[in-house]
């Protein structure tokens, strides 16, 4: 991997000897990892790998027992305005897209620019749209998003985390709640912004968006980070047990 | 023997020698503040119960598993006999000519909102409840601070889905300042039973007078609310 050098030298996101405990199931054992800027890592592994506890850990919804996380070099604040302040920078979308339900689609993506960066709200609703429209539901920014599809309110998440221009973006499953003909409409942008250089942690089974757009596929299993390697490799030639058994399992149909 | 022509010339006659509508506007003054006043308590408390401090949660269980089981009666004879005239507390001015009846409707006001913003509070939180959890999640990755994510996201949506219980406090709120009457404050009922007092003869009228009124005052509320209800309702 040629790009192991630089990203041990600035990661923009790193984990180091992370532990986290649910109680006795040790969800996060002893994780190391990095990510460079401009990288793009899948998360891959069974269910109960503690690899959404991972995306999640990232930006503190969940907490951690022990280790460090920093996020451009700095280490991930306790509580209070500095950790909203380090939320800010880093976008997330979640499974079941949790779009703000009371708000129209362009105030779920104005919201934080102005009540977290101070943005005008003229100057907000203008990028709002920009995004809307390169996500493409501009056409649905005045309704709420009970009223879009699936693929459209994960597509505006999306939107609402690039509004913030966060230096990192984490997707927990993006695509795992959404039924089949709307899983495509979610990854052709995610495989845009990878082409844009964002930097990237995506949990995910998606191995199409894995091979397209992904530098490195790290696989965990049982709270352990198991193996990690360039997407061609893993899933051709997985070097674990663990890994081979659960790629045997999801690639058979 | 009565016959409805011999009983309405006298029941009419009442709202010559009492004043009824004022009794109700009392009520209806009685009703506003204690809403406006068990809103605002309520939802502190509400903030306390749903906060991740624990003493704050704590003290808001304790304040609202006392306050509830306490009966109405004793907090308001307490704010009056307790508070005024035992402690001296004061919430009117006293060189005011209207002293004794302000004083009395702010005491009134102050228990009837003190034991109310219990039930608020119980409505706000399983307002609180219909809100998933992945809404504050998503407000706090936007940067948003706790205050922020509460007052923009959270309550917004918890308000919705508490209408309808609100509803049901607001009701019962509105027919709980009778219990005025027993310091003093010349709403509905305190008239009611001077009435009753004086004019025996005509009982079923006085009682007629109030359900009535009660009733007018308290229908339109559950109109509203159910409209309110469907109307504002957060569709997910």
């Amino acid at each position: 991997m040629t790009d192991a050098g630089t990203a041990a030298a600035h990661p923009l996101v790193e984990l180091v000897g992370v532990n986290k405990h649910f109680g006795d199931l040790h969800v996060l054992q002893d994780i190391n990892l990095s990510v460079a800027t401009g990288e793009v890592v899948v998360v891959i592994g069974p269910s109960g790998s503690g690899k959404s506890t991972l995306c999640r850990a990232i930006n503190r919804l969940e907490t951690i027992d022990s280790g460090t996380i920093r996020v451009d070099g700095q280490e991930l604040p306790a509580e209070g305005k500095a950790l909203a302040k380090l939320r800010a920078d880093v976008g997330m979308v979640f499974q079941s897209f949790n779009l703000f339900a009371h708000k129209t689609v362009l105030e779920n993506v104005t919201l934080g620019p102005i009540k977290a960066r101070g943005v005008k709200p003229d100057a907000a609703k203008k990028e709002a749209m920009e995004l809307l429209e390169r996500v493409g539901v501009a056409n649905q920014a005045h309704k709420l998003p009970a009223a879009l599809s699936g693929g459209q309110q994960q597509r505006v998440a999306i939107a609402r985390s690039l509004a913030m221009h966060p230096k990192v973006m984490l997707f927990d499953e993006p695509t795992s709640a959404l039924d089949p003909e709307m899983i495509n409409e979610v990854l052709d942008v995610m495989v845009a912004l990878a082409r844009e250089g964002m930097t990237m942690i995506v949990v995910t089974h998606e191995m199409g968006f894995a091979r397209k757009a992904a530098k490195r596929v790290v696989f965990m299993a049982d709270g352990r980070v198991v193996e990690e390697a360039e997407p061609e490799t893993f899933f051709t030639h997985p070097t674990s047990d663990r890994a081979r058994d659960f790629l045997s399992k999801i690639l058979t149909h | 023997m009565i016959t409805l022509s011999g009983a309405l010339p006298q029941v009419t006659s009442l709202f010559s020698e009492y004043d009824i509508f004022g009794a109700f506007q009392m009520t209806l003054v009685l009703a506003g503040a204690t809403l406006v006043g068990s809103l605002l308590i309520g939802t502190v408390l509400a903030i306390m119960r749903v906060s991740p401090i624990a003493s704050l949660q704590a003290g808001g269980a304790i304040y609202v598993n006392v306050v509830r089981n306490t009966p109405l009666t004793l907090i308001v004879v307490a704010c009056s006999l307790g508070l005024y005239t035992q402690l001296g507390v004061v919430l009117a001015d006293r060189d005011s000519g209207t002293f004794i009846v302000d004083n009395n409707v702010r005491l009134a006001v102050l228990g009837l909102s003190l034991y109310h913003a219990s039930f608020v509070c119980e409505a706000l939180r399983s307002g609180v409840n219909t809100v998933p959890l992945g809404q504050a999640e998503a407000a706090r990755s936007i940067g948003l601070t706790f205050r922020q994510s509460l007052s923009i996201v959270i309550l917004p949506q918890a308000f919705r889905g508490a209408i309808a219980p609100l509803g049901n406090v607001v009701i019962a709120l509105t027919k709980n300042t009778t219990v005025a009457a027993t310091i003093g404050v010349a709403e509905a009922s305190y008239v009611m039973k001077e009435m009753i007092e004086n004019r025996p003869d005509v009982l079923f009228g006085i009682f007629a007078i109030f359900a009535l009124g009660f009733i007018l005052i308290v229908l339109p509320v559950g109109l509203v609310v159910t409209w309110a209800s469907r109307r504002l309702a957060v569709t997910r």
